[in-house]
């Protein structure tokens, strides 16, 4: 998470942070790019929606956590809330990183810098928001991309 | 930037870069919109029964399947149209998928409350009339691009026959269908009649996975596992292959032609190679054969794709697909069930000729089901 961004990308304000509550997403786009972004306990994350199967819509997924086993009989559950999967075949991800469970090293989705900005922070420096009109007031969540 | 919510609808299904490839897709579930919805189409004594007794499945719980499934109601988490079970809203049916995924013709499979299951064979007869109503009340008469599937109740075969003939003057259903989990094999003589007036009536009939018929699904007992048990459609098919070819069916009823639909292809090879080397060795046990098995299998089978097999090298698929021959195979999605195929991942995934590509998506379900 981060608040501000190198000067070579540009901040995309994709929502009031106020909108999207813990536990919950939105999906959103970035010149024409449809991102999925994530509210984890008060700390955004954003990962590309398009699911790198067959393209189903990571947005519209479940959240949940990773069951991990040493041996069969036993389980414990990690990365709890942290895990979206698909709604089309059930391929699990990360949300933190964009990694697959199943396939960690090949299979993964972009995952984005996504973090929270002042409005008053946001007044001073290039940013694109062409839904929003930002003010001081608030806070929002900003992509950099 | 962006408030974006709803996704832009996904590009036209291209071929060749250019061409909008026409998408018939041989496999989608209607559901019901609630349990009875079905009862206005069912006769006063029979509405009474369900009422009273429900459904009795061939298995100690009534009503219930062997697994609980993958995912709520089998289907997509994102199927769940504003209202009702996926599957159940025509609108959004043709918005989500119909349009969407360039479908010029579907094929409807109900699977609603598996009139073939039902150990009381009357009711179940009953019941496979009334889907065929509801099939064409709720979608094939407002939806022109969708056919519906002749349900029947085989184990009373004499009804079935009563159904399939009683239907197969209509135009709006394209073939019949039967779950492959029946309770004796599926070559036996028992179910001949119903092979006897499809070839008379010239429809197919299409084997859907389902089926509940009181035994496990392994020669072992019940698996532990859903992953396991998912499995078991694969064997339902190959018993099904096996038993319909050595027991004579397509000796007997030449024009024949039977769809398998979900059960997967990349093992078809396979059993042709071994009921062949079997065959060589036991022949006389089987003297009606007059060719070796997969010549049989080779004419009279028609695959479908989904769940599309997935080996890492595409080329090895495409092997697979020009040994079972390319006229034989049609695209499904299985739409809106959890495991659904998107038609443009399945087009990545074939490397064949654009000829042999339109073959698979619409060409060959053309022929079979003489659609134009
Ligand atoms: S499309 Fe996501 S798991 Fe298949």
């Amino acid at each position: 998470m981060t608040t501000s961004a190198p000067s070579t990308r540009t901040r995309h304000v994709v929502a009031r942070a106020g909108e999207i509550k813990p536990g919950d997403r939105k999906l959103v786009e970035i010149a024409g790019r449809p991102i999925a972004l994530f509210n984890l306990n008060g700390e955004f994350f954003a990962i590309g929606d398009k699911c790198p199967h067959e393209a189903g819509s990571l947005c519209k997924g479940k959240l949940g956590s990773f069951a991990d086993s040493d041996e069969p009989g036993k389980y414990h559950l990690t990365h709890q809330g942290e895990v979206i999967k698909c709604p089309w075949h059930g391929w699990e991800f990360d949300i933190r990183t964009g990694q697959s469970y199943c396939d960690p090293q090949q299979v993964r989705v972009r995952s984005y810098d996504a973090g929270v900005a002042h409005g008053s922070d946001l007044l001073t420096g290039p940013f694109k928001a062409e839904t929003y009109k930002v003010t001081v007031e608030e806070d929002y969540v900003v992509i950099n991309l | 930037m962006s408030d974006v919510i709803t996704r832009s609808q996904p590009a036209p299904v291209m071929i060749g870069g250019k061409q909008r490839l026409s998408v018939i897709d041989c496999d989608i579930h209607p559901q019901f919109g609630s349990k009875d919805e079905i009862l206005p189409f069912l006769p006063e004594r029979w509405q009474d029964y369900m009422k009273t007794y429900g459904g009795l499945y061939r298995q100690a719980l009534a009503d219930t399947l062997s697994h609980p499934r993958m995912a709520p109601d089998v289907a997509r988490n994102d199927a769940w149209p504003p209202k009702g079970p996926p599957g159940s809203d025509l609108a959004f049916m043709r918005e989500q998928h119909l349009d969407a995924n360039n479908i010029d013709h579907g094929m409807l499979m109900p699977l609603n409350r598996g009139p073939a299951n039902q150990r009381n064979l009357d009711f179940g007869a009953a019941l496979a009339h009334a889907v065929n109503d509801w099939q064409l009340h709720y979608w094939v008469n407002p939806e022109p691009r969708l056919h519906g599937s002749i349900v029947i109740a085989h184990d009373d075969a004499k009804a079935a026959v009563v159904e399939i003939e009683l239907r197969a003057k209509d135009k709006s259903f394209s073939q019949i269908m039967m779950p492959p989990h029946s309770i004796e094999p599926l070559g036996r003589r028992k179910y001949w009649p119903v092979y006897e007036a499809a070839q008379a009536c010239n429809l197919p009939i299409s084997f859907h996975v389902s089926g509940v018929n009181g035994f496990a699904s392994t020669g072992s007992g019940s698996p532990s596992y859903y992953i396991e048990e998912h499995h078991t459609n694969v064997r339902g098919m190959q018993s099904l292959i096996t038993s319909m070819v050595l027991e004579g069916v397509f000796e007997q009823f030449p024009q024949l032609r039977i769809v398998l639909v979900e059960g997967g292809l990349a093992w078809a090879p396979s059993l042709k190679w071994r009921l062949d080397k079997h065959w060589m060795r036991f022949r006389l046990e089987v003297p009606h054969l007059k060719r070796p098995p997969s010549e049989y299998i080779r004419e009279h089978i028609w695959f479908t794709t989904q769940p599309l097999d997935e080996p890492d090298r595409d080329q090895d698929l495409a092997e697979i697909l020009e040994f079972i021959g390319c006229d034989r195979v049609m695209f499904s999605t299985d739409y809106p069930h959890w495991d659904f195929d998107d038609p443009r991942f399945v087009l990545g995934k074939l490397a064949l000729s654009d000829e042999k590509k339109e073959m698979i998506f619409s060409g060959n379900a053309k022929k079979l089901y003489n659609l134009s």
